[in-house]
């Protein structure tokens, strides 16, 4: 992007040259555009100061025994991160082994099997679920899915695999295994939406190609298609994931709010998104706001991470597709 | 046909009907979650809702219009802000930005879209609730522009790339400077798929509770000014549900119901924007 | 395009109609929520009293009175729990403690197939809290509770999952009455609790209670009678059995009245006395001792002498009993004490 220089002889001083170039309109839109880019750049980067410094008091007490730490006692003033990283990775676990074979499954029929427009009219509602606020998924969360859980699915499960440490003990609805449900519901419409549109990239010739050897549909489905689309559902996983860390909300109407790690997943528990948005109004004392932000910065370090893996996943998959003739 | 070959045709329609059955519950869910929230709010939405202040806690009616007001405070506010900021950073990655430079402030932007919505909330809390010693519609609203601002960009400069590089030649040929260029033929010409990303962007900040907990709290009264604590549906939709009282309950589906109908309507009339003009790869 | 133009323009005005509309004196409060249901009446009729102010109180939390008031976020405060010298040390304007009105807490609870008032011993309670009994039919239950048919089932213990005044009154009582709790866990506005979930707020633990089957809670005596829940008999130090009530809330504050300090800091848990409610508390506003706003100042004065006066009439009706008259009397004279 060159921009417009009207006079070839170069100026003498950098300053003259610029004030030059600022006559030019398309200098001043430039810098103008610039500026506000930039702030994106300061806002982030900002982000990441304040995390920094408003859990220095954490970091100074507990250096890198915060993350291993599983105390919450803000009577002694012993914090810890465990058990929230405990219980936001659990949660996330059980909604993707729920979403993704469910979602994958959607996905495969609506970009494979439906006809053009049923695939198009069910991708939109499907989009519509992923619009519904979060808030709102806890409000419904609180007064069916909750009372569900308690009443049929978790006694079922208590009995047919009660043996199974993650199906031991006492129900109450509430708990992992709840915020897991409800974080699969709430992921499922951007694993289908992701991943049909992968599979919908992977070429005609592709699958033609398999049936023509004498695959069954499903064979050429599985065993091709989806392979060569794998980058791009690793990709829509991985982002599921990312929004399943973060998510508050509804998590934190059903998770149970105790701080502690558990094996079952009927057990209360608590994840770092929801422990900020419950306590961080009334953290007295100097230590246990750090701590609150030091929880922060790690789920937003947790954060960039599982974006940056999905970002190149899909990265990578889109130009695969483009450079097949 | 030999047995094998018959396993594997089996083998096929089971697993296909098998995703079939994965659509629709996936459907079914989505049919199931609406329907539900459209029969208990429908039931409980009233006049009285749309039109009173809170009544205090165990007193049955009243209603939330200060809520409904006070989302529209904070998102006037968000958007105020968000999306000129945003659909301007999307004009210079698109149309001015070199390589290194513009590669870092996506990859800033997308991290950005990725940030849990309650960090973002800490750093409205350090940065506006502190220093003004104010709960406040402001410092909700630039919670609420900071989420808007990045989604803007990313769309903004999606599709102002898919404007054809044919018209930008054409309108350059015939004298006109780089920026006019822009401004009177590639925004116009992106308008409707810019105007979507812009009616998604504000539809998703509109239902965001978390970070306004401790930003713009909450009020039982009018707000008058930006500067007060603010109500807002989300935020009432969260209290109101974990409280014991059934008639808080009650107001809970109603807002829930305003607040998804919103939000709703705002998607749908994007995609319908959008299907009408320029299709656009995503 | 024109129709939506006007739409525009008529949500553009009324933005900025509100913002320089008339605007009252807006005072901003936060705080305990085990008052929170008189306090919201009082704001209430307060409006109406004098109209020019706006009380805007947000429960969230005696804990998050506190800190809000430290941060000078809110323009006062409300708690449970009174201020620490540690936590006065950290504010501006040093916090003038405001009792205003006497609650009682209550062990409440939702056990299938029990409909009975149970009774419950502080052994029982720690004992229930501490996990030690794990199982509704429990012998010690069952020990003060004869003829009551418990059922088979774990006991869901719910405890606050924010920073709570009301968890401080309750751990201060449990701290008292069993040396092993005030060992283990002991009393604040937030704890690390052996056993049970979370929930948030008063309301919130009466919410889950509500919902939840064989679940035990602690929670201020309105917030039990708003939502029907059944709630127990607590044995008091003189071995009373007594249930919270008017007279037995106030008979506990009858000995604190006459003991009262001049910060009205004082903790009235285990009072003796036989018809006293062993698990009572105050509640306090805390005001700033400046308030640099003129406007501000003349309505939190005017309010305090009102809650004093008529706000107290309303105590009754939910729950809450009024505060004894020498306290009063106290209170009147430390509102001057405001700069």
């Amino acid at each position: 992007m060159a921009t417009s220089s009207v006079l070839a002889a170069p100026s003498p001083t950098g300053a003259r040259a610029f004030l030059k170039r600022l006559r030019s309109g398309d200098e001043v839109a430039r810098l103008i555009t610039l500026a506000f880019a930039t702030s994106i750049l300061l806002v982030t980067v900002g982000l990441l100061y304040e995390l920094w410094i408003g859990s220095a008091l954490a970091r100074q007490r507990f250096g890198f025994g915060f993350l291993t730490s599983s105390a919450w006692d803000p009577v002694s003033e012993r914090f810890g991160a465990l058990p929230f990283i405990y219980g936001t990775v659990v949660t996330s676990a059980v909604a993707l082994i729920i979403a993704v074979p469910l979602g994958l499954g959607a996905a495969i029929f609506l970009a494979e099997l439906a006809p053009p427009r049923v695939s198009s009219t069910f991708t939109f509602f499907i989009e519509l679920l992923a619009a519904v606020p979060s808030v709102i998924y806890g409000l419904l969360a609180i007064f069916t899915l909750v009372p569900l859980m308690r009443t049929v699915v978790e006694p079922f499960l208590s009995r047919t695999l009660g043996f199974l440490p993650i199906f031991k003990g006492a129900f109450y609805g509430v708990g992992y295994l709840t915020g897991g449900v409800i974080l699969a519901i709430m992921t499922l419409p951007f694993i289908i939406s992701i991943s049909r549109e992968a599979l919908l990239e992977v070429p005609t010739e592709q699958r033609e190609a398999a049936l023509a050897l004498g695959a069954t549909r499903w064979e050429s489905t599985w065993q091709v298609v989806v392979p060569y689309a794998r980058l791009g559902i690793f990709g829509s996983i991985f982002l599921a994931l990312a929004r399943a860390l973060g998510e508050t909300m509804a998590v934190t109407m059903v998770i149970g709010n105790d701080p502690s790690i558990r094996a079952s997943l009927f057990a209360p528990g608590y994840t770092i998104a929801a422990i900020i948005a419950n306590e961080f109004t009334e953290a007295t004392g100097e230590i246990y706001l750090d701590a609150l932000v030091g929880l922060g910065l790690v789920l937003f370090l947790l954060t960039i991470v599982i974006n940056a893996v999905a970002r190149l996943l899909i990265i990578a998959t889109t130009r695969r597709g483009s450079t097949n003739p | 046909m030999t047995l094998r070959n018959r396993w594997r045709k089996t083998l096929s329609y089971m697993m296909l009907s098998l995703t079939g059955v994965c659509a629709v519950l996936a459907v079914a869910v989505l049919f199931l979650i609406l329907g539900y929230l459209f029969y208990n709010g429908w039931r409980s939405l009233d006049w009285d809702f749309l039109t009173k202040l809170p009544k205090p806690p165990g007193e049955r009616g009243g209603g939330m219009a200060n809520a409904i007001v006070g989302s529209l405070q904070i998102i006037f506010l968000a958007t105020l802000i968000g999306l000129p900021v945003g659909f301007m950073a999307g004009v210079y990655l698109s149309e001015f930005g070199g390589k290194t430079f513009a590669f870092l402030i996506r990859y800033m932007a997308d991290l950005l879209n990725g940030v849990p919505s309650i960090v973002i909330g800490i750093f409205a809390w350090t940065v506006v609730v502190v220093p003004l010693h104010h709960f406040s519609a402001l410092a909700g609203g630039l919670a609420l522009s900071l989420i808007l601002i990045p989604v803007t960009a990313r769309s903004t400069e999606q599709f102002l790339n898919s404007v054809p590089q044919t018209l930008r030649e054409g309108a350059l040929a015939l004298g006109a400077s780089k920026w006019r260029t822009i401004a009177t033929v590639v925004v116009p010409a992106a308008y409707r798929g810019i105007a979507t990303g812009m009616i998604l962007g504000v539809a998703r900040i509109a239902g965001e509770t978390a970070p306004l907990l401790f930003t713009s709290l909450n009020n039982q009264f009018w707000s008058t000014g930006f500067d007060q604590p603010t109500a807002s549906l989300p935020v009432m939709v969260f209290t109101h549900a974990i409280a014991p009282y059934d008639d808080w309950h009650r107001q809970a589906w109603a807002a829930g119901l305003v607040l998804l109908l919103g939000v709703l309507v705002a998607n749908i009339a994007a995609r319908l924007i959008l299907s009408r003009g320029i299709s656009v790869q995503r | 395009m024109k129709r939506t133009n006007v739409w525009v323009g008529a949500f553009a005005a009324l933005m900025i109609l509100l913002a320089v509309a008339e605007a009252k004196v807006l005072v901003n409060a936060a705080g305990a929520t085990f008052p929170y249901p008189i306090y919201g009446k009082w704001f209430d009729e307060f409006t109406k009293v004098d109209r020019d102010a706006q009380i805007n109180y947000q429960s969230i939390g005696s804990g998050g009175g506190i800190r809000q008031f430290t941060e000078g976020t809110v323009d006062f405060g409300a708690s449970d729990m009174p201020m620490t010298n540690e936590q006065i040390s950290r504010t501006k304007y040093k916090p003038l403690h405001f009792p205003t009105v006497l609650g009682g807490l209550v062990p409440t609870y939702n056990i299938s197939g029990v409909t009975q008032d149970l009774k419950f011993t502080p052994e029982t309670l720690a004992g229930i809290y501490l996990g030690k009994i794990k199982k509704w039919n429990d012998p010690e239950l069952k020990k003060s509770n004869p003829g009551v048919n418990f059922p088979d089932a774990e006991i869901l213990v719910v405890h606050r999952s924010d920073g709570s005044g009301t968890t401080f009154v309750w751990t201060d009582y449990l701290s008292k009455v069993s040396p092993e709790w005030k060992k283990s866990v002991g009393a604040n506005t937030s704890v690390s609790w052996p056993v049970g979930l979370g929930a948030k707020g008063n309301e919130g633990v009466a919410g889950l209670v509500k919902q939840s089957p064989n679940s035990i809670g602690y929670v201020e005596l309105i917030y039990a009678l708003q939502t029907k829940l059944p709630y127990g008999f607590v044995r008091n130090s003189s071995g009373t059995f007594l249930k919270a009530d008017l007279a037995s809330v106030t008979d506990a504050a009858a000995g604190a009245a006459k003991a009262m300090p001049a910060d009205f800091r004082v903790s009235i848990t285990n009072a003796p006395g036989k018809n006293a409610y062993p698990i009572v508390s105050f509640t306090w506003l805390l005001i700033p001792s400046k308030i640099e706003d003129a406007a501000k100042k003349k309505a939190i004065v005017t309010f305090l002498h009102w809650m004093l006066t008529d706000g107290q009439k309303y105590a009754a009706s939910l729950g809450y009993a009024p505060l004894p008259k020498e306290v009063v009397g106290k209170e009147e004279k430390q509102i001057s004490l405001i700069q």
